[in-house]
């Protein structure tokens, strides 16, 4: 059982065509930038937005292909997060949470109860009575999943589900979303303008540009060999995770990256590739970060160079050209790799 | 709205504002206070309990409240189709809608004496085939005052509807509500004070008519005739016992305004993000 869905719409400026499957218990993340189609392409899969063509099935279901066929999205096994939440502010927690139970005609005591248990479950018991104004954003993102899950949908769709949080919150909500989500094991769609976020929650990602995938696979892997300079820029960042404490992120291998002021930890340090130093010898400079390695590949994008080095830290470095040629690099040379500790960025996660 | 933020408002005021607003308050007081100086006290609960004046008073409130009813059962489909339904000539058709609020209501009454009138566009077959007759019934007093009264709701109520977001109703969608239940669960209780405000303006409104009712329905005591009717017709003939009417009405207006409070009116209709 899983999700096949080919989806082509017009909408204004936008030309969306893009196929995505999603396997059984998979976590497929949708990275682009705004106006890539991403929310269209979740909506077309939750029916809020017809397709002119193409096919979408759940569970070998046709829901929509864009002619005869069109299940309303009240008949889809689904769940959707948006990304405002969109809780019903007239309605306490618990009967937001209970919406997707009564109006498929669940009994109310019943369905005020299981409500009841999926607050409990996301740590949200006490609110249950409150309105969701009350709720801070964290809370109220644990509303919008408990409710989405309620009624049990085979397809939970999330629509950048941590961008309407403060970064100071965002790292804690995070980590939840994705303790719950993986809780979850029916079939995950995420749509994300954030690496980090697609790092952190999915088991792969699809990358959309201008309505159309330009490329798919793990996040290391296109972040290894971006296809194409818009990808590289937009998620071609090298991303390491760790346990970070007394400044130093440490890896589950063993290897260690200093870094500037961060919260102790599990965390994700963000590496990008343009702050990446190459030197044939041991440099000594001011790069708190100097680790030796072995080129594995160099992929020429135009005027630069992405080198991939392969060592106690996987790493890509972006060059110029001309760089590469005045240091005579060619896969499976030694070189070090150097990084200043305020060049990278950490999340917790 | 908090009292600090309200308080600071007031003290940011220039002076001639606040000179402009008293003159504002006094222009709508003074007539009141000229009404309730001229009042026959003395004779007051006589005129009140006068067999015409308490018939008239029934008959107001009994049709007002049909004719509201008829507002929110027909103007809350229509405001819905305006907000939401894209067709050509919406602007028209909302223009024509609302027509009737700037019209005189007396012009108002006339149209629909040749739309409604036994010898009307219509009212020529509502005799013929079904004997029904409008005009000078107290079934025309009401279909006179939703005619003045229903845009009233139709603009508010279309108002809520657009400021509400959508997707509010998209995501009710996706957890299995059909467009009747999402309506009913999400729409409806999102717009509710703006309902609530509508439908008391069009109460308001069909309370004080005047202009249509006397021109399509007539005057006639126990049928057509309403308080704004008797108050006029008593004013030629017993201006005591008008005065006493009128203040009859302006309390139950008053009292009604009053007990709503702001923030029926003042409400947030939208749903917050």
């Amino acid at each position: 059982m899983s999700v096949t869905a080919h989806v082509r719409v017009q909408l204004g400026s936008l030309d969306l065509d893009a196929a995505i499957d999603i396997a059984p218990g998979e976590l497929v993340a949708v990275l682009g930038p705004n106006g890539a189609g991403k929310s269209t392409f979740l909506r077309a899969l939750a029916g809020l937005q017809p397709i002119d063509a193409g096919r979408i099935a759940i569970d070998a279901t046709v829901v929509d292909d864009g002619d005869a066929v069109f299940v309303e999205p009240e008949r889809r096994p689904i769940g959707v997060v948006f990304q405002q939440y969109l809780l019903f502010e007239h309605m306490s927690v618990l009967e937001n949470v209970a919406f997707g139970l009564r109006s498929r005609g669940t009994a109310k005591a019943d369905a005020r109860r299981t409500a009841g248990e999926w607050l409990e479950r996301v740590g949200l018991g006490e609110y249950a009575s409150q309105r969701p104004r009350a709720l801070s954003g964290g809370q109220a993102q644990r509303v919008a999943l408990a409710r989405a899950l309620a009624p049990d949908p085979r397809l939970l769709l999330l629509d950048e589900p941590l961008a309407a949080l403060d970064v100071g919150t965002r790292a804690s909500v995070r980590r939840d979303l994705r303790q719950h989500l993986a809780s979850f094991d029916g079939m995950r769609l995420l749509v994300t303008h954030d690496p980090v976020d697609a790092y952190a929650l999915a088991d792969r990602v699809v990358i959309l540009e201008e309505g159309r995938i330009v490329q798919t696979g793990t996040l290391a892997e296109v972040t290894a060999r971006p296809r194409s300079r818009y990808v590289a820029d937009l998620v071609g960042v090298n991303l390491v995770r760790g346990v970070v404490s007394d400044g130093v992120l440490r890896t589950a291998d063993g290897a260690s990256v200093v870094i500037a002021d961060a919260t102790p930890g599990d965390s994700i340090a963000v590496i990008r590739p343009h702050s990446v130093v190459l030197t044939t010898d041991a440099p000594t400079s001011s790069a708190r970060n100097v680790w030796p390695g072995t080129i594995v590949d160099i992929d020429r994008l135009g005027d630069r160079v992405r080198v991939v080095i392969d060592g106690p830290i996987p790493l890509t470095a972006e060059i110029t050209a001309a760089a590469l040629d005045a240091l005579h690099l060619r896969p499976g040379d030694a070189v070090h790799a150097a990084v200043k500790a305020t060049d990278i960025d950490v999340s917790p996660v | 709205m908090s009292s600090g933020r309200r308080r600071g408002a007031r003290a940011r005021l220039p002076v001639p504002a606040l000179v402009l607003a008293a003159v504002a308050i006094a222009f709508f007081a003074l007539p009141l206070v000229g009404l309730l100086w001229r009042a026959p006290w003395s004779n007051a609960w006589r005129y009140l309990t006068d067999d015409d004046a308490l018939t008239a008073l029934r008959l107001s409130i009994v049709c007002s409240l049909w004719a509201t009813a008829l507002s929110i059962v027909f103007g809350v489909p229509l405001a819905w189709v305006l907000a939401r339904v894209e067709f050509p000539g919406r602007t028209v058709v909302r223009a024509l809608c609302t027509l009737s609020m700037v019209l005189p209501p007396v012009v108002g009454g006339v149209a629909l004496f040749f739309a409604l009138g036994r010898r009307g566009l219509v009212g020529q077959y509502l005799d013929r085939w079904f004997d029904i007759r409008l005009p000078f019934t107290t079934a025309g007093v009401v279909v006179a005052q939703t005619f003045v009264a229903m845009p009233f709701l139709v603009i508010t109520v279309e108002a809520a509807l657009r400021q509400l977001d959508q997707r509010v109703e998209d995501a009710a969608r996706t957890l299995g509500a059909s467009r009747w239940y999402t309506f009913r669960r999400v729409t409806l209780p999102a717009v509710r004070p703006a309902l609530v405000a509508g439908a008391v303006l069009s109460w308001a409104r069909a309370l004080g008519e005047f202009g249509a009712t006397i021109t399509f329905a007539g005057n006639f005591p126990g049928t057509t005739q309403t308080m704004p009717l008797a108050v006029y017709l008593s004013l030629e003939t017993n201006p005591e016992e008008a005065i006493v009417l009128a203040l009859l009405l302006i309390a139950i207006s008053f009292g009604v305004l009053v007990g709503l409070r702001d923030r029926w009116f003042g409400a947030r209709t939208a749903v917050a993000a």
